[in-house]
């Protein structure tokens, strides 16, 4: 009674996404009706949120089951790839701290160097040289020329 | 009538040619190709950008460049989505479908050759249509009311859940999604923060660009990192593969048409934005077209018909924006907020007032429409190389250009943070092959359609009747019907062929 796993993996795919859907529509129909819901006459502020938040749990489910009785096979389209997507995740995150508590200068140069770490040819090395040159752009294009009102060293809150 | 016009139009022609007037012209589209290109600055950005620097410069000189700023950002925009998967300005977001694939097939140049061509096409036929019709199309504009607005917006989410290949589920639920995004922020009724879980930041709504961008970009990056070596090394690049062939041209030549009159349609109605307008077309390519069964998997219909409506549909919006005071979208109320700042109020006086700014604006489109070809046919394998760029060293630099792109939006590094958030959830429902362009619609109609809806049942007290008692409202009503049922029957045909080919192959 086994499947093969490629099959399963995209069965799972279809209930997983489903099973998602109606999670976030469960959890926004479940806040709306925190905000007045009002009826048709006089709809408040929850009505509408409340309406889609039904509406998305109801096609999720739908989406679940038509992933539960379809048997399509099609195999798996992406590779986990943790390394790569920490590191984007990271080298973000990064600019709006480093940009809040140290600049655009650190800010620019951690979200290259760090995201440039996901790519497995980059070395140290390299990722810190186009780190570097970004740190130019950034000094020279935007804040430079282009006046952005981002200033290249400062702490704290702006 | 006309020969007034023709007049008018002569006097605007002399007003955009005078060469301080000509130099700022090019100066806005040169500087909005340019800025438009890098990945992360679309036609927001950088117009909220260079504002400050009009503010010095006398009116015309000042509507002009920013109008060159715009429409070059615009295109730059585009040379971003096909060649990098960036769209920049939301509009764009169609185009990447078919446009990226196009690159990916080593074909990047020709989407560009024939974005070109349809862009200028369409933007042509707009400006002769604002010439011609825009007093009968403010005329129509007005008998739009709230029940219509919602009818009509109804329809584009429909189109565009059902646009997308694969699961019409999955499309429904994005753009349900999306709808829900639009919902974050302070409701306008009643002033209530929905869905900010206490950020302050957004209680003034989640940020357009970071959005696209996050969908788009970051959860494009999250999926391809470490996947392959060099965009453009999929298949390569050959000098002659960069200008379209006459065969081309002549696929793409009905696309480009549909897509002007679609672009135009919209036009004329005050609220739809640009977006709405590329979904439509292309939901219109893939059911009408010749290849419709092809869009989506690359091909230049796909790209030759949104780009051709959003270029006309731009055109014309300008005819709400100036006559009505109306934008279709937020590059339309920055160029209201411009014109504002100059003291020139927009409404039904503006063209008799300012002639000169009206009509000068109108030629100066043309003559800036001129302008962009003539910079981008070399510009062309320019831009075609940054597809030689290794991927190693394209993604991190990206990401720098759309955070610090996010950022000089509002200067807000917590919208940065929301690309974050877009671009993960944007790569977890790829992952789960959920189409990610409806929500980026949902979001954009979703205030628009809550507020049309809300206000139309309040003007009949809660009776659904009025959705009846407009005729345009219920034609527009009555092909979202017909568009459910088409697609239900499909469905069901094709579960029972697919149902009796199982049971022969069985027997």
């Amino acid at each position: 009674m086994s499947l093969p796993t490629t099959l399963r993996r995209v069965v799972k795919r279809d209930i997983g996404g489903g099973l998602l859907v109606l999670v976030i529509g469960t959890a926004a129909a479940v806040t709306a009706e925190n905000y007045t819901i009002g009826s048709v006459q006089n709809m408040g502020a929850g009505f509408f949120p409340f309406s889609i938040g039904v509406f998305l749990a109801i096609v999720g489910f739908l989406i679940a089951i038509v992933g539960l009785i379809k048997n399509e096979t099609q195999p798996a389209s992406v590779a986990s790839e943790w390394r790569g997507w920490a590191c984007i995740a990271i080298g973000i995150a990064s600019f709006v701290v480093l940009g809040q508590y140290g600049g655009l200068v650190p800010a620019t140069f951690s979200v290259v160097f760090i995201s440039a770490l996901g790519d497995r040819r980059n070395t140290v090395i390299s990722a810190a040289a186009l780190a570097a040159v970004a740190v130019v752009i950034a000094g020279v294009i935007f804040w430079w020329a282009l006046k952005i009102p981002f200033p290249l060293f400062h702490w704290g809150v702006a | 009538m006309i020969g007034q016009t023709l007049h008018d139009l002569w006097l605007g022609f002399g007003v955009a040619l005078e060469p301080h007037n000509l130099l700022w012209s090019f100066v806005g589209v040169l500087l909005g190709n340019l800025i438009g290109v890098l990945p992360g600055m679309g036609a927001l950005s950088a117009i909220s950008i260079l504002l400050p620097l009009t503010y010095t410069m006398h009116l015309i000189p000042a509507i002009l460049m920013l109008a060159g700023i715009f429409y070059g950002s615009q295109y730059g925009g585009a040379i971003g989505a096909i060649l990098l998967n960036l769209p920049c300005h939301p509009s764009h977001a169609v185009t990447c479908i078919d446009g990226y694939k196009l690159t990916k097939a080593g074909k990047g140049g020709t989407a560009l050759g024939i974005t070109m061509l349809a862009s200028f096409f369409a933007a042509s036929v707009g400006i002769i249509v604002m010439i011609v019709a825009s007093p009968l199309l403010v005329k129509i504009a007005f008998d739009f009311g709230p029940a219509e607005i919602f009818a009509i917006m109804l329809l584009g989410l429909l189109c565009g859940a059902t646009m997308s290949r694969g699961s019409k589920l999955k499309g429904l639920a994005m753009t349900g999604l999306g709808l829900l995004i639009g919902c974050v922020g302070t409701d306008v009724n009643s002033g209530t923060a929905r869905y900010t879980f206490g950020f302050v930041e957004l209680s003034d709504k989640v940020e357009l660009v970071a959005l696209a961008l996050g969908l788009f970009g970051v959860a494009e990056f999250l999926r391809n990192v470490n996947q392959f070596a060099e965009i453009g090394k999929m298949a390569k690049v050959r000098f002659r593969d960069m200008r379209p062939s006459a065969s081309e041209i002549k696929q793409a030549l009905p696309a480009i048409l549909r897509g002007t009159f679609i672009g135009t349609l919209f036009g004329a109605l005050p609220g739809t934005g640009p977006t709405i307008t590329t979904f439509v077309a292309l939901a219109l390519e893939s059911k009408i077209g010749k290849n419709r069964k092809k869009i989506g998997t690359g091909i230049v219909e796909g790209v030759a018909s949104p780009e051709a409506a959003s270029h006309s549909k731009t055109q014309v919006d300008f005819i709400p924006t100036m006559s009505l005071g109306i934008p279709g979208d937020p590059v339309m109320a920055l160029l209201l907020g411009a014109l504002m700042i100059q003291g020139v109020q927009p409404g039904p006086q503006l063209v008799n007032m300012h002639a000169d700014l009206f009509w000068g604006l109108i030629a100066s489109f043309w003559v800036g429409n001129v302008i962009l070809i003539l910079l981008n046919v070399p510009l062309i394998g320019v831009w075609v190389k940054l597809l030689r760029i290794p991927y190693q060293y394209l993604y991190p630099t990206a990401l720098f250009f759309i955070s610090i792109g996010v950022y000089s939006t509002n200067n807000s590094l917590f919208e940065v943070g929301e690309v974050l958030v877009f671009g993960v959830m944007g790569a977890i429902f790829a992952f789960f092959e959920f189409p990610v362009a409806p929500i980026l619609l949902g979001y954009v109609l979703g205030p628009m359609v809550e507020e049309n809806f809300r206000r139309s049942l309040m003007l009949s007290n809660g009776n659904f009747n009025i959705f009846y008692e407009h005729p345009i409202a219920l034609s527009f009503l009555g092909v979202c019907g017909f568009l459910v049922c088409v697609q239900l029957i499909s469905t069901f045909i094709s579960y029972a062929r697919r149902g009796a080919r199982q049971q022969n192959a069985s027997a």
